[in-house]
C-alpha cells in the first residue's frame, strides 16, 4: 500500500533519498520517463493519449517531511538538534526518533514530572534546550555512531484504524506523503493530457523543490496535491476547523502563497458533482503549498490546490481518512480526463 | 480625468478577482493601444510600438485593491474573513465592504472595548443581513472590497484604492496623450500587487523589459505626529530612492530627475521604510532589469479615505510623457 | 598577493547595497588581473571569467562573494540636522557614538548623535535609542547642509580598518569584502594551476537587501555549480556556542537541505586532502547567503557555502583572522582545479538504478 509505505519512509527536507527511490521502483514502468535534478525532485513523465496539441499538466506532492538535524553532540553523548521545516516546540519532549543514515532509535529526553516544579512545567521547553539520548555514553561513542548534519525523523509506524466509517489511519508525514501516494495512484491510468507528476523535494523549507520543477517542466496548469490542517474538535468558539475529516477533499480558494485559477476550481467542484465525489472547501487564508511556487513559474501558470485533510499535521503522528483519500484519487482522476474540454486554451482569457 | 479617477476606485478588484476593473481599464485603452494582451495570471498589457531607436519599457501600475475573502460563515449567518494584503484593522470597524454581485456587508467587531485595546482580524465579522444562514452560506470563499465613494475636495480628492487605481489612471492618460515615441512600451495593469507583487514577477518574465518604471503610491508625512519622511501631498511627484522592497537603479533614478528638471516639474525624493511595489518584482526578472517607480504622496494609505493632491497626478502623467519622448542611455 | 592591503582597502571602500560603485571599481581592477573576461551586468554584479582547458561546451562553476555592505541613507533634513533610514540590518544599539561618513555632493564626515545622558529622566537613559529617533551631525548649518546633501544620500561608516594580535584584522564592511578578497586569492592561484571548468568569481550586489545580485546573475550565467562565500558567525560571549566558529581555524562548510550533499563532501575531502583546518556548519534552516538565491535558480543548481568565522557581526568593527581568508581562497582554488567532466554525473541520482535488481 503506497500510503504506508510512504508514511513509513524516512525523508525529512533535504534527505528525501528513500521516498524518491520507493517512488522510482513504483513508477519506473508506468510511466515514459524519469527525471532527477539537482534539488532532489523526482519528476515522472506520462504521455497523454489526446491529439496534439495536448496541454501539459504539472500535478505536484512535496516528497519531505518535517524533521530535525542533529546541530552538536554533548560531552555526555546527548545530541543537540534543531528543526528542518516548521515544527511547534511543544510537540518535542518524550517522543522517539530515528537519527541518521542508520536510523538509530533515539529518544528526546524530558525531565520527570516528579523533579520539576509547578512554575516550570508552565513554560515550554524550546528546541535547543532539548537533547535525543541514543544511548552513547560519552561523546566519542556518539561520533562513532552519528554526525553533525544528520538528519532526524519522529518514530511512527503507519497503522489503519478501521475499515468501516471514516476508516482512519495514523502514521507521520501524512503532509505530504498522502499527497505523493495519491500522485503515484494517478500512473496507473492514461490520460488525454501530458501529465508531469512532480515529486517535489524541500517544500517545508521553502518551497524550493516546485520552484525549479515548475520552470523545468513549463505546464499550462498546475495541480497541488496536499495533506492540509484539519483541526475538526470541539471547540468553545463557533469558527471554522480549516477542514473537516470525511467531508472529502478540501480545494484550496487562497492561502497565503497564492489565489487559486478559479476555473481549476470549477473544474474540480464540477467534476466532482458531476461523479457524485464529495468535496469542501478549505478554509481561506491558511498555510501555504507549493502553488505558491508554481503559480509563479516564468510567465505564470494557473494553478489549484487540492488536499486529503489531516488531523495533526507537523506532528509525530496525524490522522486522516482513507474515504477523503480515496476520493481524492478519484476526484484527480476524472478531473484529469475532463480537463481537455474544460479548458478554454492557453493563455488568453 | 477626476471621471476616470472616480470610475477606477469605485470598481470591484481585490487581489486575484480583478476582472470587473480590467474590463473597465480595458475599454479604456484598447482603442489607444496597438495590441491588447491578457496573460496567464490575468495582467492587462497595452502596447505602445514606439517610431524605434528606443529601450523596451515596461510600465506598471496594478489593478488590484486590498479587501477580505469570506473564510466561514457560522450557524447564524455571520461572515468571517481573511486578508486579502494588508488591512488596517483601526478603520474596519464599522466599516462596510461589497461583494462581486453588489451585496453589501457591515464590518463589527464581537466586543467592543476587546476590539478597541486589541484590534484583530479574528474579533471582527460581517453581517450582510441575511434572513438565514443558509442565504449566507454562499458567500464562502467569495472575495470583498471595502466600500466609500469617491470625493473631489477641488485640489485634492478622497476615495478608496487610489492604491493603485490612481496608477491605472496616470497609465491610461499618459498612453492616452502619447503619440511619437521612440521606445516601444508596454503598459501592464497588473494583477495580485497587494499579496505579493505576483502579476508584476511573472508579466516582466513574459514581456523581458529593459527598464522597468512602477507608478503607485507613498506615505505622506504632512499629517499630525507623523514619521519623519520627506514626501508631502502637493509637491509633485515623488522619484524614489529606495522602499522596503527595492533601491531603485541609480540610472533610472537620476532619468527621472534630469527629466523633471529640464521640463520644470516638480518632484520629491522619497526614502520609504516599508512598503513595496511592482517596481521590486521588475527588478528580479531574469538577468535584472533597470528598475525604477514614481510614487504620489497619498495620505491614509490602506484606509477607506486615501487622500491625493491633483497636481501630483497631473506632474506625475507630465513626467512620464517628458521621460517617453527622448532616448536615454542609463 | 598581499591580503592585508587588498583587505583594507575594500573595507575602507564605500559600496552600501544599490550604490555599490566605488568598491566596484576596485574589484573590477583586482579581479581583471587574474581573469580572461570581466564585466558588469545591469544591477551592476561584477563578472569575472577565467577560462578552463577543457574543449566547449565546457561546464561552469560560479562563486558569489557579495560586495555591497549594510549602510544608512539619507531620510529627511531637519534643521541642518540629518533624519536616516537603514539599508540592510544594524541592530540600533551599535549606532549611537558612531562616525560615518555621508556620501552628498562630497564626502562629509558626520556623528551619529544623541541627547546628553545628562539633561535626560532617568527612564529614558536606560534604554536604547531606535534608529529613528537618532540624527546625524555634519556640523552644518541647515542652508549649507541642503546645498551639500539631498534626500537618498547614502551614509557609511568612518572607520579605518586596524590589525589586531593573532593575525586578526577589525574594520567595516568584513561583511562581505573579506569574500572578495578570499574571490581574488582563488583567481590568482587559479592562475597558476590547470583547471579544465570555467570559473565564474562574481561580486554581487544588493545581498544584504535580497540576494538581488546572485538571482540576477545566477539566473544570466546558469552555471553548472554554484558555491557562495560568505562570512559567519565567530566565537565571542554571549552567544550561543553551536552557531558560533573558532577564528583562525579555517573556513566553515555548509551541510544542509541548501547545499548539495555530494558537493558539501567533496568540499570537505578538498580540505581533508590539503590537511587545511576547517569547521563544519550544519544548517537546519534554508536562508542568509547568495547560496538560497542560487540553488533554485532556473531548473536548480547543485550549491554550496563556505564561510570565514567573523565577530560582531554587522558592526563597524568586524573582526576576523587573515589566515581563514587565505584559506578559503586556496580551497576554492584546489578543489576548482580538481573539477573534471565526470564531476558533474557524479553529483546526479539515476532514478532507473537498480532497475534490475526487483
Amino acid at each position: 500500500m503506497y500510503l504506508e509505505e510512504l508514511s513509513n519512509a524516512f525523508g525529512p527536507s533535504g534527505c528525501e533519498d528513500e521516498v524518491r527511490q520507493f517512488l522510482a521502483r513504483t513508477l519506473r514502468d508506468k510511466v515514459d520517463s524519469l527525471q532527477a535534478d539537482a534539488l532532489g525532485n523526482l519528476i515522472a513523465f506520462k504521455q497523454g493519449t489526446g491529439p496534439e496539441p495536448r496541454l501539459k499538466v504539472m500535478v505536484d506532492a512535496h516528497t519531505d517531511e518535517v524533521g530535525f538535524m542533529i546541530t552538536r553532540i554533548e560531552k555526555n553523548g546527548l545530541l543537540g538538534f534543531r528543526a528542518v521545516g516548521g515544527i511547534d516546540d511543544r510537540m518535542l519532549m518524550a517522543k522517539g526518533v530515528l537519527v541518521g543514515p542508520k536510523r538509530l532509535p533515539g529518544v528526546t529526553v524530558a525531565p520527570p514530572i516528579h523533579l520539576t516544579k509547578p512554575e516550570q512545567r508552565e513554560q515550554v521547553i524550546k528546541i535547543d534546550q532539548l537533547l535525543i539520548d541514543i544511548g552513547a555514553d560519552s561523546d566519542d561513542k556518539a561520533k562513532s555512531l552519528v554526525s553533525i548534519g544528520d538528519y532526524v525523523t519522529f518514530d511512527t509506524r503507519f497503522q489503519l484504524l478501521g475499515s468501516e466509517g471514516l476508516r482512519t489511519a495514523k502514521g507521520k508525514a501524512f503532509d505530504d506523503r498522502a499527497g505523493c501516494a495519491v500522485a503515484a495512484l494517478l500512473a496507473d491510468e492514461q490520460y488525454p493530457v501530458d501529465l508531469y507528476l512532480s515529486f517535489s523535494a524541500q517544500e517545508e523549507v521553502g518551497l524550493r523543490g516546485a520552484r525549479v520543477a515548475a520552470y523545468r517542466i513549463q505546464p499550462d496548469v498546475a495541480f497541488a496535491l496536499e495533506g492540509t490542517v484539519c483541526d475538526d474538535t470541539p471547540k468553545d468558539r463557533d469558527v471554522s476547523p480549516t477542514t473537516r475529516l470525511g467531508q472529502g477533499p478540501a480545494i484550496t480558494l487562497m492561502d497565503r502563497s497564492f489565489v487559486a485559477d478559479r476555473r481549476l476550481v470549477a473544474l474540480l467542484t464540477e467534476t466532482a458533482e458531476a461523479n457524485g465525489i464529495p468535496y469542501q472547501f478549505k478554509q481561506p487564508g491558511v498555510g501555504s503549498t507549493d502553488a505558491g511556487v508554481i503559480h509563479l513559474a516564468r510567465a505564470g501558470v494557473p494553478s489549484v490546490a487540492v488536499a486529503v485533510p489531516c488531523r495533526y499535521i507537523h506532528a509525530p503522528v496525524s490522522m486522516l481518512s482513507m474515504n477523503d483519500f480515496d476520493h481524492l484519487v478519484s476526484l484527480m482522476r476524472a478531473s484529469l480526463q475532463a480537463l481537455p474540454e474544460k479548458w478554454p486554451g492557453t493563455g488568453q482569457r | 480625468m477626476k471621471e476616470l479617477i472616480k470610475k477606477l476606485t469605485e470598481t470591484y478588484g481585490p487581489s486575484g478577482h480583478e476582472e470587473p476593473i480590467r474590463e473597465v481599464i480595458r475599454a479604456e485603452v484598447e482603442p489607444l493601444a496597438d495590441e491588447i494582451r491578457i496573460d496567464a495570471l490575468g495582467n492587462l498589457i497595452a502596447i505602445k510600438k514606439g517610431q524605434g531607436g528606443g529601450k523596451k519599457i515596461m510600465l506598471a501600475a496594478h489593478m488590484d485593491e486590498i479587501g477580505v475573502m469570506i473564510s466561514y460563515v457560522d450557524d447564524k449567518g455571520f461572515l468571517r474573513a481573511q486578508p486579502i494584503g494588508g488591512l488596517d484593522l483601526s478603520t474596519m470597524a464599522g466599516g462596510r465592504v461589497q461583494f462581486a454581485d453588489g451585496a453589501i456587508g457591515v464590518i463589527a467587531p464581537e466586543k467592543r472595548q476587546e476590539f478597541r485595546k486589541e484590534p484583530e482580524l479574528s474579533k471582527l465579522f460581517i453581517d450582510v443581513g441575511a434572513a438565514d444562514a443558509q442565504e449566507a452560506k454562499k458567500r464562502l470563499g467569495q472575495a470583498a472590497s471595502f466600500v466609500r465613494p469617491f470625493a473631489d475636495l477641488g485640489q485634492r480628492i478622497v476615495a478608496k484604492a487610489f492604491d493603485d487605481r490612481i496608477g491605472c489612471a496616470v497609465l491610461i492618460e499618459v498612453l492616452r496623450r502619447l503619440d511619437v515615441t521612440p521606445h516601444e512600451v508596454y503598459f501592464v495593469f497588473s494583477v495580485q500587487e497587494e499579496v505579493g507583487l505576483r502579476g508584476a514577477r511573472t508579466g516582466a518574465y513574459g514581456l523581458e523589459p529593459e527598464v522597468g518604471i512602477a507608478v503607485d503610491i507613498t506615505a505622506s508625512a504632512d499629517t499630525p505626529e507623523a514619521p519623519k519622511m520627506a514626501m508631502k501631498l502637493g509637491a509633485g511627484p515623488c522619484i524614489k530612492v529606495m522602499d522596503g522592497g527595492m533601491i531603485s537603479h541609480p540610472g533610472v533614478k537620476n532619468l527621472l530627475i534630469e527629466t523633471a528638471e529640464a521640463n520644470d516639474i516638480p518632484y520629491q525624493l522619497e526614502v520609504l521604510a516599508h512598503g513595496s511595489t511592482d517596481a521590486a518584482a521588475i527588478q528580479l526578472a531574469r538577468g535584472g532589469v533597470a528598475a525604477g517607480c514614481v510614487s504620489l504622496a497619498c495620505r491614509y494609505y490602506h484606509t477607506p479615505s486615501e487622500m491625493l493632491d491633483m497636481a501630483d497626478v497631473e506632474n506625475t502623467v507630465a513626467l512620464l510623457l517628458a521621460t517617453l519622448q527622448k532616448t536615454f542611455e542609463l | 598577493m598581499d591580503t592585508v592591503p587588498l583587505l583594507k582597502r575594500l573595507s575602507e571602500a564605500s559600496g552600501v547595497s544599490g550604490y555599490e560603485h566605488q568598491v566596484r571599481e576596485i574589484v573590477r581592477e583586482e579581479f581583471a588581473r587574474h581573469a580572461d573576461e570581466v564585466r558588469t551586468d545591469t544591477l551592476g554584479s561584477v563578472i569575472a571569467l577565467k577560462r578552463g582547458t577543457a574543449p566547449e561546451p565546457r561546464p561552469a562553476i560560479m562563486l558569489a562573494t557579495h560586495m555591497d555592505e549594510i549602510g544608512l541613507i539619507v531620510s529627511e533634513m531637519e534643521e541642518g540636522f540629518i533624519h536616516f533610514q537603514q539599508v540592510g540590518g544594524y541592530d540600533d544599539r551599535v549606532l549611537l557614538g558612531q562616525e560615518v561618513v555621508v556620501h552628498g555632493r562630497q564626502d562629509l564626515p558626520g556623528i551619529i548623535g544623541g541627547r546628553p545622558p545628562h539633561v535626560l529622566p532617568m527612564a529614558e537613559r536606560k534604554k536604547p535609542i531606535p534608529y529613528d529617533k537618532l540624527l546625524i551631525d555634519v556640523g552644518l548649518t541647515p542652508e549649507e547642509l541642503a546645498a551639500q546633501v539631498r534626500v537618498g544620500d547614502l551614509i557609511t561608516m568612518n572607520r579605518q580598518m586596524v590589525e589586531l594580535q593573532g593575525g586578526l584584522a577589525s574594520g567595516k564592511a568584513m561583511d562581505n569584502r573579506v569574500s572578495v578578497v578570499a574571490a581574488a586569492i582563488c583567481l590568482e592561484k587559479l592562475g597558476r594551476m590547470h583547471h579544465e571548468w570555467d570559473a565564474y568569481a562574481v561580486a554581487t550586489v544588493q545581498e544584504e537587501v535580497g540576494l538581488k545580485g546572485a538571482i540576477t546573475s545566477t539566473f544570466h550565467l546558469q552555471p553548472d555549480l554554484a558555491i557562495a562565500i560568505d562570512v559567519t558567525f565567530g566565537k565571542q560571549p554571549a552567544t550561543p556556542d553551536e552557531h558560533t566558529y573558532e577564528l583562525g581555524q579555517g573556513p566553515t562548510i555548509g551541510c544542509g537541505p541548501n547545499f548539495h550533499p555530494r558537493l558539501y563532501e567533496a568540499l570537505v575531502d578538498a580540505a581533508k586532502a590539503l590537511e587545511m583546518s576547517h569547521q563544519i556548519e550544519p544548517a537546519a534552516r534554508v536562508g542568509g547567503t547568495d547560496a538560497v538565491a542560487m540553488q533554485v535558480s532556473r531548473e536548480g543548481i547543485p550549491t554550496a557555502l563556505v564561510s570565514i568565522p567573523l565577530r560582531s557581526m554587522h558592526t563597524p568593527i568586524e573582526t576576523v583572522s587573515i589566515k581563514d581568508v587565505e584559506r578559503t581562497g586556496r580551497l576554492l582554488a584546489h578543489f576548482i582545479s580538481h573539477l573534471d567532466g565526470a564531476f558533474l554525473d557524479s553529483l546526479t541520482w539515476d532514478p532507473y538504478e537498480n532497475a534490475d535488481e526487483e
